[in-house]
C-alpha cells in the first residue's frame, strides 16, 4: 500500500498539521509523510460505513468519574530533583528563550 | 543440578531461595553472567544495572536470613525502559529521553522493591512503545532469541527476549495494542495484559492513556500469577486505578477447567491468519476439550473487524496530547540556543522523536483537528462502544475467548519497516481487548520453522483468575514452556 489513494490529504495539510503539532518537518520528507498518513487514513475509511446512530462514544472503559482525595500535605520532589533534568536552568527556574520578541 | 541457575523458572528459583539452597547473590550473578554471554546476540537491554542488582540481591539475602520470605524475594527481573526506576536512566528508547534520569520510582517498581525483587536492568522497546518489532528503538533493534535474524515483536521486545534468553526470571512490559502479548508470542513466553485499571500506571511514560496497561512477561503461567500478585491493586496516584483489592492469583491456578465455557473467535481464525497458526490453535482447542472445557468454535464478534481502525484513531489522538509535554523545557532533548522559543521547541521535537512517533503525533493531531473530529475521533469512540458491547454479550455465553495472538509468525528484521500499515496489521488479534479493556494472556502453543506460535486467552473485566486458570490448564498438558531457544 504505497500508492496514495486518498487524494484529500495535500502537502499543505501535512504542513498545517505539523505546525499544530509543533514538529519541524524537512521539505524533503513532506511527500513521504503525506503518502504514509494517507495509507493509514485509508484504513479508517471503513468506519464511515458502520451505523453508529444513537451510539454513545466510549472515552474510557471504566465508568470512572473525577476521583477526589483529601487535600493533605505529603512528601514531594525537592526543587533540586525537579530541575535535575532541565536542559537549562537559571537560579532555580527552568530557562527558556524569550516568549515575546 | 542439571540446569544452570538462569534456566530455572521463577517458581523453581523461588523455591530454591526459600529452602536456602541458593542465595539471591548466586542467582543474580548467574543471570548477570548470562546477560554478559548473550547480549551481543540479543540486545534486550538498554541499561544493565549490575551494581544495583548485586546490592539488591545482598539485601534480599539479608532479609531472608532475618526471617522474611516471599515469592519474589531475591528474584532478578527486568523493567521495560518506559517505567521509572529512581536514579536509573529511563529512555523510552528515544533520543528525546536519552539522558532522562527519573527522581522517583513507578508504582510497580516500588511494589517490586517492596517484595524484594532484584532489578537487573531496563529493556529495549519501540520508541515510546510505538511499534511491533522493537526496530523503532532509537538505539538498536532487539533480536529474537529463537532466531536472531528475526524480530522479537514489540513494543516490549526487549522484555520478551530477555525472558526467553534467560536474562531474567520476569520482565515488566506495557501493552497499549498488544505490546506485551505480541512479543510474548514471538519469543515463546507468557505475557499478560491485565484489565485496564488493575495496575497503577504511575511512573509509566504515557502513550495511549485510555488503553495503556502494565503487565508481566515470564516463562510460565505460575510465574505470571506471582508477579501479578505483587503489582496489582489500587493506587491513588493513578486516577484510573480500580479501587478493589485483587485476589491471590496463584490460589485458583490449578482449579480444573471442567465445564469452563470457551468461545473461539471466528473472526480471528479466518483466511487472514497463517495456516500453521490456525492449525496450532485448533490443536490447543483439542487439549482444552480433553481437560473438560466446553468449546464453541463459532463465537462471533463482528465489530472487531473495525478494531484496527478504531485503534489507529484513538491511540494517535491520545499520543498527540500526551507527547505534547516534550517541549525541551523541563526535561528531554533540546537544541537549547538554536533559534527562537518556538523554533527551539520544534527542533527538539524534530530531532528528539523518530519517524513512527512523529507519524502518530501527526496522525492524531489530524484526527483531532477542526473539521475532522466528528468524522474520525468521535466515530472511533462510538465504534469502540459497539466492540465493548459485543464482548459483554459474548461473555454471557463464554467464560473466556480464544484466538491466535498474532496473524503471522515472527518476521525478519527489516522486512516490514518501510510499510507502516503492514506493521500495524501485526496487532489485529491483540488490539480488540485493549479497546474493550479486558484481561488477555498469550502463551506458546506451537512452533513452526523454529519460531514460536502464541495462543491468546481473554476474559471478563477483572477476571484474570479465569484467564490464568485456563492458560495454566493448557500449559500443564503441554511441554512448550519447557523448551528454550538455544543461543
Amino acid at each position: 500500500m504505497t500508492q496514495n489513494k486518498n487524494p484529500d490529504l495535500t502537502l499543505d495539510d501535512v504542513k498545517h498539521v505539523a505546525a499544530l503539532a509543533r514538529i519541524q518537518v524537512a521539505e524533503s520528507e513532506l511527500e513521504t509523510i503525506r503518502t504514509q498518513l494517507s495509507d493509514v487514513l485509508e484504513i479508517f475509511a471503513a468506519l464511515q460505513d458502520v451505523d453508529t446512530t444513537n451510539v454513545e462514544p466510549t472515552g474510557h472503559v471504566n465508568s470512572v468519574n473525577s476521583v477526589m482525595r483529601e487535600d493533605e500535605p505529603s512528601p514531594s520532589l525537592t526543587q533540586e530533583q525537579v530541575l535535575a533534568n532541565a536542559p537549562q536552568e537559571y537560579e532555580s527556574f527552568f530557562r527558556i528563550k524569550p516568549v515575546l520578541d | 543440578m542439571t540446569k544452570d541457575l538462569h534456566e530455572l523458572t521463577l517458581i523453581e528459583a523461588s523455591a530454591l531461595l526459600n529452602s536456602r539452597e541458593i542465595s539471591s547473590e548466586e542467582l543474580t550473578t548467574s543471570v548477570l553472567n548470562r546477560i554478559e554471554a548473550v547480549e551481543e546476540k540479543v540486545h534486550a537491554f538498554v541499561t544493565v544495572t549490575r551494581d544495583k542488582a548485586l546490592k539488591d540481591a545482598k539485601s534480599a539475602d539479608k532479609k531472608r536470613s532475618s526471617g522474611e520470605n516471599g515469592p519474589l524475594l531475591g528474584i532478578p527481573g527486568a523493567i521495560k525502559d518506559n517505567m521509572c526506576v529512581e536514579n536509573v536512566p529511563t529512555t523510552c528508547s528515544s533520543r528525546m529521553l536519552e539522558n532522562f534520569i527519573p527522581p522517583y520510582n513507578a508504582h510497580v517498581v516500588d511494589l517490586l522493591a517492596g517484595a524484594g525483587a532484584v532489578i537487573i536492568g531496563k529493556t529495549n522497546m519501540d520508541e515510546f512503545a510505538m511499534g511491533s518489532s522493537t526496530e523503532n528503538s532509537a538505539f538498536f533493534p532487539t533480536h529474537n532469541p529463537w532466531n536472531t535474524e528475526y524480530v522479537p515483536g514489540g513494543s516490549s521486545g526487549g522484555s520478551a527476549a530477555a525472558v526467553a534468553a534467560g536474562e531474567g526470571f520476569f520482565a515488566l512490559g506495557s501493552d497499549t495494542g498488544g505490546s506485551i502479548r505480541q512479543p510474548a508470542s514471538f519469543c515463546g513466553v507468557v505475557g499478560l495484559k491485565p484489565t485496564y485499571g488493575r495496575i497503577s500506571r504511575y511512573g509509566l511514560v504515557a502513550f495511549g492513556s485510555s488503553l495503556d496497561q502494565i503487565g508481566p512477561l515470564t516463562s510460565t503461567v505460575a510465574g505470571s500469577a506471582a508477579v501479578l500478585n505483587a503489582i496489582a491493586g489500587h493506587d491513588n496516584r493513578d486516577s484510573t486505578s480500580i479501587p478493589e483489592t485483587p485476589p491471590d492469583y496463584t490460589k485458583s491456578l490449578d482449579h480444573e477447567i471442567k465445564g469452563v465455557r470457551i468461545g473461539v473467535v471466528k473472526e480471528l481464525l479466518n483466511d487472514g491468519i497463517d495456516s500453521s497458526i490456525r492449525s496450532a490453535i485448533l490443536k490447543a482447542v483439542e487439549v482444552l476439550e480433553k481437560s473438560g472445557a466446553i468449546v464453541d468454535l463459532d463465537a462471533s464478534l463482528p465489530s472487531i473487524q473495525h478494531a484496527l481502525s478504531v485503534y489507529y484513531i484513538i491511540a494517535p489522538a491520545e499520543v498527540s496530547a500526551n507527547l505534547a509535554r516534550y517541549d525541551g523545557v523541563k526535561y528531554g532533548y533540546s537544541p537549547v540556543d538554536d533559534g527562537t522559543m518556538w523554533e527551539v521547541m520544534e527542533k527538539a521535537r524534530e530531532f528528539g522523536f523518530g519517524p513512527e512517533v512523529k507519524r502518530r503525533i501527526l496522525l492524531g493531531t489530524y484526527a483531532l483537528s477542526a473539521g475532522y473530529y466528528d468524522a474520525y475521533y468521535k466515530k472511533a469512540q462510538q465504534v469502540r462502544t459497539l466492540i465493548r458491547q459485543e464482548y459483554t454479550n459474548a461473555f454471557e455465553k463464554y467464560d473466556v475467548l480464544l484466538s491466535p495472538t498474532t496473524p503471522t509468525l515472527p518476521f525478519k528484521i527489516g522486512e516490514k519497516t518501510a510499510d507502516p500499515v503492514a506493521m500495524y496489521l501485526n496487532d489485529i488479534c491483540t488490539i480488540p481487548t485493549n479497546i474493550a479493556g479486558i484481561p488477555s494472556i498469550s502463551l506458546q502453543c506451537g512452533i513452526e520453522d523454529g519460531l514460536p506460535i502464541g495462543l491468546q486467552i481473554s476474559g471478563k473485566p477483572l477476571d484474570e483468575e479465569m484467564v490464568l486458570r485456563v492458560a495454566y490448564a493448557y500449559e500443564q498438558q503441554t511441554t512448550w514452556h519447557t523448551t528454550r531457544p538455544s543461543l
